[in-house]
């Protein structure tokens, strides 16, 4: 940190663009044992504290016509509800809850993440990787509890010729062991990616000549960041739905 | 932990406080990061389908059953404007009727007043014309007579002025003849 103040010339820049997703405890030093207050700890309280902001205290006077706050609020209710209604169908409606949980934790840290001097929660697979597992292990459990040996048929595409079918049923296999990788890393990879060009661009704009092109390009991503962050929420969120829905109506 | 020297607190950040490669793939914050995370995760998941989720389901629900309601009420008041146009339309088609019968037997008793009245006028006037006539007869008559004394008067003084001698009855009896004639 202490070189970044010398870094004029091009040939002593230095970059540190994962330096923003170091953990580390938010009182005193030291290490980070397993239950430590860490900057991470406060970001996810931050998220808890903006869900309630979002959803809690704009609806507490129940309006029937709604304010400003209570119709994003409701927006957003019927925005998922309408996304688990339609791809999972009338019963899967009990699981709303669970997929809103998701959905506002994404969407909020995202959003927290991308405010200055922020530590961005969804940018470590830690944490997407314990989402897209319970996505997972939600799925598998509830698929067989609720059709037993019949979840398998699943992976054997009785619309496919007979003499495909085993091989389809590899592809598919190996694709639902898949998607919990590709679930968590879809979502980690363009928020760290996102936020690591910006500090790229950020320690160009040490060079006089350059920064303002570097402004302008942090600016640029900036914006492209915050459409990722709503839209890799959104995917994370309907993503959960069609795996759920083939738990619930497991037949092609 | 316990072992790493000073200057490195850890596999992960270097002397400088730099990272050292993906922090994200720095394995000892993991077991920290899963745990503060299940925490978060169970506290929205409870704020949400203990508080938020039932709150606005209901807000959304009472605002539904509100426009129902609302559209119902306006239906229930449309049926009852049809109903009341319904009802004066035929009040108004009533009276109309009742005026027209009311007018009619006007019409009726007063052209029966009228036939009488005329029947009493004509049977008046034609007492009237048969006395009239009667007493032109009368007065007919009469006149003959007059001009018959008047002729018998005056044939007595025209035969006396000749120098006749006027036989009364014998004037008389010309004049009767003449006058039949």
């Amino acid at each position: 940190m202490a070189s970044d103040t010398t870094a004029a010339e091009g040939s002593s820049l230095v970059f540190h663009p994962m330096d923003q997703f170091i953990v580390k405890p938010l009182f005193g030093d030291g290490a980070v044992g397993m239950f430590t207050i860490t900057n991470m700890t406060l970001w996810l309280a931050l998220a808890i504290v903006a869900v309630i902001a979002l959803l809690v205290l704009p609806t507490s006077k129940r309006a029937i016509v709604p304010g400003r706050g209570q119709s994003i609020a409701e927006l957003t209710y019927g925005f998922i509800y309408k996304m688990v209604e339609d791809i999972c169908g009338k019963d899967g409606i009990k699981f709303f809850p669970y997929i809103m949980t998701l959905f506002m934790f994404i969407v909020s840290a995202n959003f927290l993440g991308l405010l200055p001097m922020s530590f961005t929660t969804t940018s470590h697979f830690a944490v997407t990787a314990v989402l897209a597992l319970a996505v997972f292990l939600t799925v598998t459990i509830l698929g067989f509890v609720l059709n037993g040996a019949g979840f398998l048929g699943l992976f054997w595409v009785s619309s496919a010729p007979l003499a495909l079918r085993p091989i389809l049923a590899i592809i598919e296999l190996i694709s639902y062991f898949v998607r919990p990788v590709s679930h968590s890393i879809r979502l980690a990879g363009n928020v760290m990616a996102g936020h690591a060009v910006i500090k790229v661009f950020a320690g160009f704009a040490a060079i006089t000549v350059i920064s303002p092109v570097s402004v302008l390009a942090i600016t640029a991503m900036y914006g492209l960041e915050i459409l990722v962050a709503f839209i890799q929420a959104y995917v994370f969120t309907i993503l959960t739905c069609v795996y759920l829905k083939d738990a619930l109506h497991p037949s092609h | 932990m316990a072992t790493e020297t000073k200057d490195i607190v850890s596999a992960c950040v270097d002397s400088y406080g730099s990272a050292v490669g993906m922090p994200q793939l720095c394995g000892e914050w993991m077991g920290n990061q899963i745990f503060w995370l299940v925490i978060t995760l169970v506290a929205i998941f409870l704020i949400l389908s203990r508080v938020a989720l039932p709150r606005i389901g209901a807000i959304l629900a009472e605002r539904q059953g509100t426009i129902t309601n609302d559209i119902a009420a306006a239906e229930d008041l449309k049926a009852k404007a049809v109903e009341a146009e319904e009802t004066y339309n035929k009040a108004l088609a009533d009276a109309r009727a009742q005026a027209q019968a009311i007018a009619a037997e006007a019409r009726a008793e007063i052209q029966a007043d009228l036939d009488v009245a005329i029947a009493k006028a004509d049977a008046e006037i034609a007492a009237k014309a048969a006395e009239s006539e009667a007493a032109i007869a009368e007065i007919r008559a009469g006149a003959l007579d007059s001009i018959q004394a008047v002729a018998k008067d005056t044939a007595g003084e025209v035969v006396a002025a000749l120098g006749g001698q006027a036989d009364e009855a014998g004037i008389a009896g010309a004049v009767d003849a003449r006058m039949k004639g």
